[in-house]
This record gives structure tokens, C-alpha cells and sequence, in this order.
């Protein structure tokens, strides 16, 4: 850290002679607390993706079931995150079912079970979900017919021939509206910081009460996600590229 | 004789040639709702409402009587909702229109600036551009001696405006480029100009396809209208949370909570019914 002190007092340089003040710089303890909450965005993101791609998956399954049982509640679940807003879903999760999830610790303080960081991987995860679930859905329909035929052929049961022929198909034809999907999942984690997740919104908000400099923080914040998801997107269109199937483009 | 015969091959075949013509109502655009899909919702609701009810002791008002108490109040805040989300929707899809023809302009500058603005605000994330719209936007404008106020709601919506801004530019571009290359070339061939084949050709066919995906962006902006309670706008969100802190129930938070999400789900489900019925509908055959 020590090398990197002229860089933070020319932020400090900058603050004095031009009134550009970027405390996240020069002052340790904002720059520590800003660094934490870029972390728990970048934990938060990465955790909401991996449960998000999890649940399209398994969800995708159960929907191709021979159940109705078990189609009609997958069918509830997307209808019920996809047409509600995804605030209200986070709130009602923390606030309504939370007030439920509490027990007393042994100094007998009430603590809730699941805490606002947990909820709001929960909930992310569940929103993004339902639209992954739809996405796979229609990548697993547009694998032709004749290669589940060919698996089942083979001997495959329908796990077998779903996990190793029709997901690996699916996947890769459900690559582009995936991308679209978790980027817009990237962006909405901002909206834990609406039950006090120490995210980077959040974070940023308690600095520039502290410091009132709204608009740096405001330029600071814009650019970091910009360019968070500007590396997102750009990974992702890669991957995206590669992954093409030759003659399978839409 | 003939009728018999071709009724018990009607019967064996699944051949849609063989069976007897029968005139049936064409397919209806507008989708009704059906039970099916709001009784979940309605179900989840009911059993809140049992178990708030069961646990509520005695003297105080019932759970019902409560939502329906404060039904008119929520009515208002959801109808702020829209207006923001009609509003912001009017708004971006007019910017949205330019930038997006702007994406396609054969001049660099133009194309570049566009393709700029677009990816700038499709990436920045709503709630981000929220914040920045309501606590950087003056709360006053002078047009002239004029003051002009701007209320909260008016800058979220502004805020709200700007991602779907870009959105549509998106879905401009992807239309046009939709648009199979033989079009511009046939115009071309009647001595249209660009202009001309733009506004005469092309964007007429575009409408229809960015219809689906425009109505996809509504209901998204629908439900992304609550993001403008945390920065303070009293819509249905902020209102159900001094509807609760006034009631100071804890038994009513999980009916409260699901009312207004059903309240929301009763808005967005036919939108995304009306929005498949209309893919369907104007899908090329």
C-alpha cells in the first residue's frame, strides 16, 4: 500500500487546488469501506449468477417433467418473479417472511436466522431464476427432436440424456439471451442496498452523507458499474462467440 | 352414406385434410384471464390472510377489513406507479426512436455518438440513474421568469426514461436490421431516398416486430417503478410501508407485502399474456 501513496495524494492535490473531492482515495478509512462494498458487490453478483444458472437449470428440467404437478408450481414460480417487481419481492422476503425467521440468541437479543446479504442472494437469485428457467426452456425446445431420440436410443435415462446431450446443445443455443439476463441481474443487485446490504450503492450513499459530495461519488459510482458491466458484457460476448454452434445462429 | 363415411375417417385419422370443415371463431387477440395462473397468488394471499388471522389476538380489526381500509390509499400510490411508467415509457421510446435511427446513420459521427449514448445508459444500472437523476436535477427550473418545479416523481420518471431510452434504440437497430436487405434494395430500385425508404418501407414493417419486445420493456418498467420509492417518491411501495409502521402489525406485513404484489402481478400478467398473443399474432408465416 505504501507504494501507491502518490497516487492518493494526488487525489488529495486534486481535492485542494480543484474541489474534486474523492475521499475514496485519500482517506483510508473511506477507501477501506468503499473497497469493502465493491468486494461485497462483486460477492453478491457472483453468488446471485451461479444460483441463477443452478435454478434455470433444474427448473428447465422439472418443466420438461412428466408431472403436472410439479410443471404447474414451476409454471407459478415464473409467472410470480417474472410479473412482480423485484423491490417488492426483496422486501417482502426481508421484511414479511424475515420477521418470521428470528430467534432469540443467548445474550436474548432477537437476531433474525437469515441475514439482509443472504435474503438478497436468495431473492436475486430467484427473480433472475424464473427468466433463466424460461431461457433454457426455449434453447432445450429448439434441440431437434431427433437427438433426444438418438440419446434415448443409446440407453440414456432422461437425466442422462438431459444432463450430457441436450443441456450442453441447449446451452450453448441459450448463450445470447442468458448473457442478456445475468447482465441485467449484474445491474440489479443495486437494489439490495434497499435492506441495508453494505453493497457498493449503499456504501457510497453512507460516504457522501458523510463527506456531501453527491455528485463525485454519483460520477464514481456510474462508471465503476459501467465498466463492470461493460467487462461483463464483453467476457460474456466472447464466450458467446465461442460458443457458437455453425449453422445454429438465429 | 357419403356423410357416414367421411365422419368414421374423420374419426380414425389425425390428418387435419380429412377431417370436416367447421367454421370456428378466430383466435382472440386480447387474452382473458384465466384462473389457472391468479390462483396461486390469490391462494398465497388467502393463506396469510388464515394465518395473520389466526394469530391477530381479539379486539383488533380483521386482516380484510385492514387491506380494504387502506385499499383507496394504496390505489392512489399504484396509480402514480403507472402514470411513471406510461410517462417514462412515452418519453424513452420518443428519445429512443432518434437515438436508435441515429445507430444506423451513415454518418460515423452520428453512429458513434448514438452507439455511445445507447451502451452508456443500457449498462448503467436503474437504480444508479435514479439516484442520479433525483439528487442531481435541480428541484426548480426558470424557463424564461417562469419557475417551473420539478417534483420527485417527475425526475425519477426522467431517471426511469433514460435506460429505456436506450432500450428501444436497441430494438430500432435490431428491427431495421431485421428488415431483409432485398427491401431497401427494391426501394432503391423506385428511385426512393433514404429518407423516403426509412419512413416508408422500413419502419412500417419494424413496428411489428419491435412490438413484442416493446411491450416486454413496459412491463419492465412497471415493475422497476418501485425502485423510486427509495428515493423517496410516494408510490404504492412507500405508501405500503406507512400503511405498515402506522398499523405497527406485525401480522399484516406478509398480507400487506403480498397485496401489493398482487396488485402488480393483476397489471403485468395480461401484459405478458397480450405480449405472447401478439408474437403470435404478427409472427411471419
Amino acid at each position: 500500500m505504501t507504494d501507491l501513496q502518490p497516487l492518493w495524494n494526488w487525489f488529495r492535490w486534486l481535492y485542494e487546488t480543484h474541489g474534486i473531492k474523492l475521499t475514496i482515495f485519500y482517506d483510508a478509512f473511506d477507501r477501506a469501506r468503499f473497497f469493502n462494498g465493491f468486494l461485497t458487490s462483486l460477492w453478491l453478483m457472483a453468488l446471485c449468477i451461479v444460483a441463477s444458472v443452478i435454478i434455470g437449470i433444474v427448473g428447465a428440467w422439472i418443466q420438461g417433467s412428466r408431472s403436472r404437478f410439479l410443471q404447474a408450481l414451476m409454471e407459478g414460480y415464473i409467472q410470480f418473479f417474472r410479473n412482480t417487481p423485484p423491490l417488492v419481492q426483496l422486501y417482502f422476503f426481508y421484511f414479511a417472511l424475515g420477521s418470521y425467521l428470528r430467534m432469540t440468541s443467548p445474550s436474548g437479543i432477537e437476531v433474525p436466522i437469515i441475514t439482509n446479504f443472504t435474503w438478497a442472494v436468495i431473492c436475486l437469485s430467484l427473480y433472475a431464476g424464473a427468466f433463466n428457467v424460461e431461457i433454457f426452456r426455449a434453447g432445450i425446445e429448439a434441440v431437434p427432436k431427433e437427438t433426444a431420440e438418438a440419446a434415448e436410443a443409446l440407453g440414456y435415462n432422461r437425466l442422462g440424456a438431459y444432463l450430457h446431450v441436450i443441456l450442453p446443445l441447449a446451452f450453448r443455443i441459450s448463450l445470447p439471451a442468458l448473457n442478456n439476463n445475468l447482465v441485467n441481474l449484474v445491474k440489479t443487485t443495486t437494489i439490495a442496498y434497499a435492506i441495508a446490504v453494505p453493497e457498493m450503492l449503499y456504501v457510497a450513499n453512507q460516504i457522501w452523507s458523510d463527506e456531501l459530495n453527491v455528485t463525485e461519488m454519483m460520477n464514481v459510482l456510474l462508471i465503476i458499474y459501467v465498466a463492470l458491466v461493460g467487462a461483463v458484457v464483453y467476457v460474456m460476448g466472447r464466450w458467446e462467440r465461442a460458443m457458437l454452434i455453425p449453422g445454429y445462429t438465429p | 352414406m357419403t356423410q357416414s363415411v367421411a365422419g368414421s375417417v374423420a374419426e380414425r385419422t389425425d390428418l387435419p385434410v380429412l377431417k370436416p370443415f367447421r367454421l370456428t371463431a378466430a383466435p382472440r387477440l386480447g387474452l382473458p384471464f384465466t384462473a389457472q395462473h391468479g390462483v396461486l397468488l390469490v391462494g398465497a394471499l388467502a393463506l396469510a390472510v388464515f394465518v395473520g388471522e389466526a394469530e391477530a389476538g381479539p379486539g383488533v380489526p380483521s386482516i380484510p377489513a385492514t387491506l380494504l381500509k387502506w385499499t383507496p390509499l394504496l390505489a392512489q400510490g399504484f396509480a402514480l406507479n403507472i402514470a411513471m411508467s406510461m410517462l417514462a415509457m412515452a418519453i424513452g421510446t420518443v428519445l429512443g426512436l432518434a437515438v436508435g435511427l441515429g445507430l444506423i446513420s451513415l454518418k460515423w459521427p452520428v453512429r458513434a455518438s448514438s452507439w455511445l449514448v445507447t451502451q452508456f445508459f443500457r449498462n448503467a444500472p436503474w437504480l444508479v440513474l435514479l439516484f442520479y437523476c433525483v439528487l442531481l436535477m435541480p428541484f426548480e427550473v426558470r424557463i424564461g421568469g417562469v419557475i417551473v418545479p420539478l417534483p420527485g416523481w417527475l425526475k425519477a420518471t426522467a431517471g426511469l426514461a433514460l435506460p429505456v431510452m436506450a432500450n428501444v434504440a436497441e430494438l430500432v437497430r435490431g428491427a431495421v436490421r431485421s428488415i431483409p436487405s432485398g427491401q431497401w434494395e427494391a426501394a432503391e430500385a423506385l428511385a426512393f431516398t433514404r429518407g423516403q425508404t426509412l419512413r416508408l418501407v422500413i419502419l412500417p414493417q419494424c413496428v411489428k416486430r419491435m412490438m413484442p419486445p416493446w411491450m416486454n420493456l413496459y412491463a419492465i418498467v412497471v415493475v422497476a417503478t418501485p425502485l423510486t420509492s427509495i428515493v423517496g417518491v410516494s408510490e404504492a411501495m412507500t405508501l405500503t410501508g406507512d400503511i405498515l409502521s402506522s398499523e405497527g402489525r406485525s401480522d399484516l406485513l406478509v398480507p400487506m407485502y403480498l397485496y401489493l404484489l398482487t396488485w402488480f402481478f393483476l397489471y403485468c400478467y395480461p401484459i405478458a399474456r397480450a405480449t405472447v398473443a401478439v408474437e403470435r399474432r404478427f409472427a411471419v408465416r
